[in-house]
């Protein structure tokens, strides 16, 4: 007689598709998927408890660490919610080289996610095709403060320096030439029969449910629902540009796919418009040399890659953070996988991780 | 430094829950002119589905929950705060709760409320020790299974416990590079 049981397994935490140390725990029916229980903390490593011992210009160094491929974005959020807590007022040239980096690292985070979920779905080409893009922007990076990943560009009341001569040039060059490639990309993928078949109708959730998850980002989008804090809870110089809110309909792998492609495009929109008005001024406003914001709390979220990035700061009046709190937007997307696998072959649970765009670092802080 | 306290912001959501459940409001204070309103423990399922399901609320959308540890803030009795995060895509409005929890003591879960609230729970369980009665799967989370104290409490040093660490020497120790015995 063959055996009929349900099998427990294991993916990961050793695994490339889980893209770092996450840990599935899959109840199949022959090849299909009755539960995933995903199991992380493996990659936890105090950032909150770190934030709370050290002075507040200390901590954002451990930011660029959680989300270690959308730094700037995390600097800024944690920046702009110490500002709010000082009352700081930031000049608008700094506040425009916000919007221009987290931009680029949006398209920079955006083209790792498609190189690494398209390997993960057998496309090769389009992981390398998608590395040569991205190498340009951390060059950019690079040339700009001298880190590729680890930015910590972002400094409370502006930014470290300015850019340095032929930045802005170079930026444009590489924007001129991202349309041609994001058509490439679709030529690769979008009508791509085998991608086609690996992502539609996999990994299907309703908008309502995604909200109910408190889901956001792209994952959000791709069910319908328009949620984007730069348009919502507008921050940094974001009132000042105009893009569009890519919204899918299905709410599957394949409209997450789409709703990343057409972000790419609208960021390079808004990155053109900041560099045509970047205002000329200071970079830095008038900031205390000790960080010593009064006693209160403040609550500041913003757009980062993968979805609501949220800083909670409650302030004793001293130098450090009595509390610091970083809501990811990973983990939180997260805690759909199940909703997502249940019912899927082995097969798309790779896929599946692969859309929620995860970054360990980010989910376990 | 105070001279600059800003205006109150009027926020519908909290006159909606004050008129509809003023026995749950317990306090509201202003930071930097944001309303951050503290609900009675008992009532903060009531108050939470209230906010999500009124029509001029629709706090359809829990941004965060987390604990607070306030022994070192110099605050009277209960240990903990619980801290909720809400917006309302409709509205465009945000508004934050807060319910007081006793060390050892039990607040209700949300997580009927908002299903995300459920790791964020396992979370603050896990970090602080704060238990969530009616919880569906109060586990730990981040820290290993078998772990026996709360790491983002006030109490916990910086750099660990001895002897989590087997070759642990203190920061004070003059041969760091070298293994304890």
């Amino acid at each position: 007689m063959l055996g009929t049981d349900e099998m427990e397994i294991n993916l990961g935490p050793q695994h490339p598709s889980t893209h770092g140390v996450l840990r599935v725990k899959l109840r199949l029916d022959g090849e299909r998927i009755l539960d995933a229980v995903p199991i992380i903390g493996y990659l936890h490593r105090g950032c909150e408890k770190l934030g709370e011992s050290r002075t507040y210009p200390q901590a954002i160094v451990y930011t660029d660490r959680m989300d270690y491929v959308a730094a700037v974005n995390e600097n800024v959020v944690y920046v702009e919610a110490v500002e709010k807590l000082l009352g700081l007022e930031v000049p608008p040239r700094a506040r425009t080289m916000r919007v221009i980096l987290s931009e680029l690292q949006r398209i920079a985070s955006h083209l790792l996610w498609l190189a690494t979920h398209a390997l993960d779905l057998g496309a090769m080409s389009v992981f390398l095709y998608c590395f040569r893009e991205r190498e340009q922007i951390l060059d950019l990076f690079e040339g700009y403060c001298g880190a590729r990943l680890t930015t910590n560009a972002v400094r409370i009341g502006g930014m470290y320096g300015d850019f340095p001569d032929g930045w802005v040039e170079e930026a444009r060059r590489f924007l001129d030439i991202l349309p041609a490639r994001l058509d490439e990309y679709h030529k690769l993928l979008t009508k791509n029969r085998i991608w086609l078949e690996r992502t539609r109708d996999v990994g299907v959730i309703s908008g309502d449910l995604a909200l109910d998850y408190g889901m956001t980002g792209p994952c959000l989008r791709a069910s319908g629902v328009p949620y984007d804090v730069r348009k919502a809870l507008p921050y940094a110089a974001y009132p000042d540009f105009d893009f569009d809110v890519p919204v899918g309909t299905r709410g599957d792998t394949y409209d997450r796919y789409l709703v990343r492609m057409e972000e790419m495009r609208q960021s390079r929109r808004i990155i053109l418009q900041a560099l045509e008005r970047l205002p000329d001024g200071e970079i830095r406003g008038k900031t205390p040399r000790r960080i010593r914001p009064p006693k209160g709390e403040v609550y500041h979220v913003n757009e980062g890659p993968r979805g609501e990035l949220g800083v909670y700061l409650i302030s004793d009046g001293s130098e450090n953070a009595y509390r610091c709190r970083f809501r990811s937007p990973c983990f939180v997307n997260l805690q759909a996988l199940p909703e997502l696998c249940r019912g899927h072959l082995v097969a798309d649970v790779v896929a599946i991780i692969g859309t929620l765009d995860i970054v360990l670092g980010c989910v376990d802080r | 430094m105070d001279a600059t306290k800003p205006d109150p912001i009027p926020s519908r959501s909290l006159d909606r829950l004050r008129e509809a459940l003023p026995e749950a409001v317990e306090e509201v204070v202003y930071h930097g002119g944001v309303p951050i309103v503290r609900v009675v423990p008992e009532r903060i399922v009531d108050a939470c589905r209230f906010l999500r399901d009124d029509a001029l609320c629709r706090m359809t959308h829990l941004s965060d929950l987390c604990g607070v540890d306030l022994s070192l803030l110099g605050r009277r009795e209960p240990r903990f705060d619980v801290v909720y995060h809400l917006f309302s895509l409709d509205l465009g409005e945000r508004l934050t709760i807060k319910a007081a929890v006793a060390e050892g003591a039990e607040i209700a879960t949300v997580s009927g409320v908002w299903r995300t609230a459920s790791w964020h729970e396992r979370e603050a369980y896990d970090m602080f020790g704060i238990r969530f009665a009616g919880h569906p799967d109060l586990r730990r989370i981040l820290m290993p299974e078998d772990y026996d104290a709360y790491p983002l409490r006030k109490d916990f040093p910086l750099e660990g416990r001895e002897r989590d660490h087997k070759n642990w020497r203190k920061p004070e120790d003059e041969r760091r590079d070298v293994l304890a015995p």
